[in-house]
């Protein structure tokens, strides 16, 4: 990659008001840096991500609502996670995690794990208890 | 209490923390260099393991890899501690910046606030350098950052106790030792051959190899997947080869930077010549790239689309293997 030719399409950095370094050959076939502000194929595929995420939290929402999984898998989409993850946040077994995505189960938990849940999702238990 | 530290801005985290607390303790190594030293080119597709819910590859060594690597070939010495309990995690980071030692911190980027909302993920192995405490607030030169910033207490031992894959544990880690000259010519050799070593070994997730399996996967994800979930699949490839941190072309560029600095330390030509194609191979990268995305832009999964973007790793992964030949036998 030449260094006229480093990308400064609209990138997501932008709200942090920094640039990315890239690597890149000056008009002497010299190595050097230079900033980029974005490159569009990748903003696209970030942006993608992004939105699959919000599909995946709005998904969970909707089966909360329908009473056919708990708030947690809801907050565990919303927070990025998935099963391993959020099972090494709260300390508990995977399976047990997923046992409490169950409506019937999670009505059984105890506040001590309700609370370390709650504590993983920087949230209170009634938050934990009705998605808003 | 503040220490003298120059913030450098990398392209990469772990080698613009090496390549920053060198200089600190006053010796100028660039960041191409530590990668290279430290072996850091890679590719590999790790199987059975998900991340954002698709396949992962990498491509680049293993985190604390290349900084390990990168210290036994020049001589220096490092200490590495990981704690149980965020307490004395903090102690042995205070008790450093009273001595005035900066020191490399290894952290989750989910919690990293100074991060855009579109960057954090749940991803472990962020490095970045501690230089100082004022009040509560800790000063931190996050190297793929354009200026430094600061972090309250709370906030760092969020981000050092992040959980998930890779847990960082509190890492942190400084080097301690080093010698009166850098060994830098036998540290590029040494390097390059194991470069070259992992790049053409004989396995099927490893390497030029590893390249061939993911373009014969693509292939087969949209029958296989759906378009939806191919495209994420395409999008997360994309994704690991650009992201901050690669220098763009998935570390080629930067490979083939160090490869012009050792042609002139080692007085070697043909590594000049070497560091040419490599950047050629790092536009073929880019050119995936832009040919990937206009996939995952149209959301579509027509098959020769798909099998387009795989010719063309396909043959990268041919002109990879030819290029680590060349290279190895150059030294």
């Amino acid at each position: 990659m030449k260094k006229e030719e480093v990308p400064q399409d609209k990138g997501l950095l932008e709200t942090a008001q920094t640039k990315e370094l890239t690597y890149a050959v000056d008009e002497n076939g010299e190595y050097t840096t230079e900033l980029s502000s974005g490159w569009d194929p990748k903003t696209i595929a970030l942006s993608n991500a992004i939105k699959d995420i919000e599909e995946r939290v709005a998904n969970a929402k909707e089966r909360v609502q329908k009473n056919e999984t708990s708030p947690i898998e809801y907050y565990m989409e919303l927070h990025k996670m998935d099963l391993p993850i959020l099972s090494s946040y709260v300390g508990l077994w995977q399976w047990r995690v997923k046992r409490h995505f169950k409506p019937k189960n999670f009505q059984k938990i105890n506040q001590k794990t309700l609370q370390k849940y709650a504590d993983v999702f920087d949230i209170s238990i009634e938050e934990l208890k009705h998605i808003s | 209490m503040q220490i003298e530290f120059t913030h450098k801005q990398s392209a990469h985290c772990e080698n613009g923390v090496v390549s920053n607390l060198m200089r600190h303790n006053g010796f100028e190594v660039s960041e191409p260099m530590v990668f290279g030293i430290g072996s850091g080119l890679l590719f590999c597709y790790i199987p059975f393991l998900k991340v954002n819910h698709a396949p992962v590859v990498t491509y680049r060594a293993m985190p604390g890899f290349i900084f390990n690597r990168f210290a036994k070939r020049v001589g220096i010495k490092i200490k590495r501690e990981k704690f149980s309990n965020p307490e004395s995690a903090k102690a042995r980071l205070d008790e450093n910046l009273k001595k005035n030692n900066p020191v490399g911190l290894q952290v989750g980027v989910y919690n990293l606030l100074y991060f855009p909302d579109e960057y954090r993920f749940h991803f472990n192995a962020h490095n970045l350098v501690v230089y100082g405490k004022e009040n509560d607030n800790y000063l931190i030169s996050d190297p793929v950052m354009e200026q430094v910033t600061t972090l309250t207490e709370k906030q760092l031992e969020k981000v050092r106790f992040a959980k998930g894959a890779f847990a960082p544990k509190g890492h942190i880690y400084y080097p301690t030792a080093f010698p009166e000259k850098l060994e830098l010519k036998s540290a590029i050799i040494k390097g390059i051959k194991q470069t070259c070593r992992e790049m053409t070994a004989p396995f099927p997730i490893v390497g030029t190899n590893g390249i061939k399996t993911i373009s014969k996967l693509i292939r087969k994800w949209p029958k296989k997947k759906g378009a939806k979930v191919a495209n994420h699949y395409l999008g997360q490839i994309v994704r690991m080869q650009e992201e901050i941190g690669t220098g763009g072309g998935g570390f080629r560029y930067i490979y083939a930077a160090f490869l012009q600095e050792a042609s002139q330390i080692l007085e070697n030509e043909k590594l000049n010549e070497l560091s040419k194609e490599m950047t050629q191979i790092g536009d073929d990268w880019r050119d995936f790239a832009v040919n990937a995305s206009r996939i995952y832009k149209n959301r579509s999964a027509q098959d020769d689309a798909y099998n387009k973007v795989a010719d063309q790793l396909e043959a990268i992964a041919n002109s990879e293997a030819a290029f680590f030949k060349k290279l190895k036998k150059a030294i």
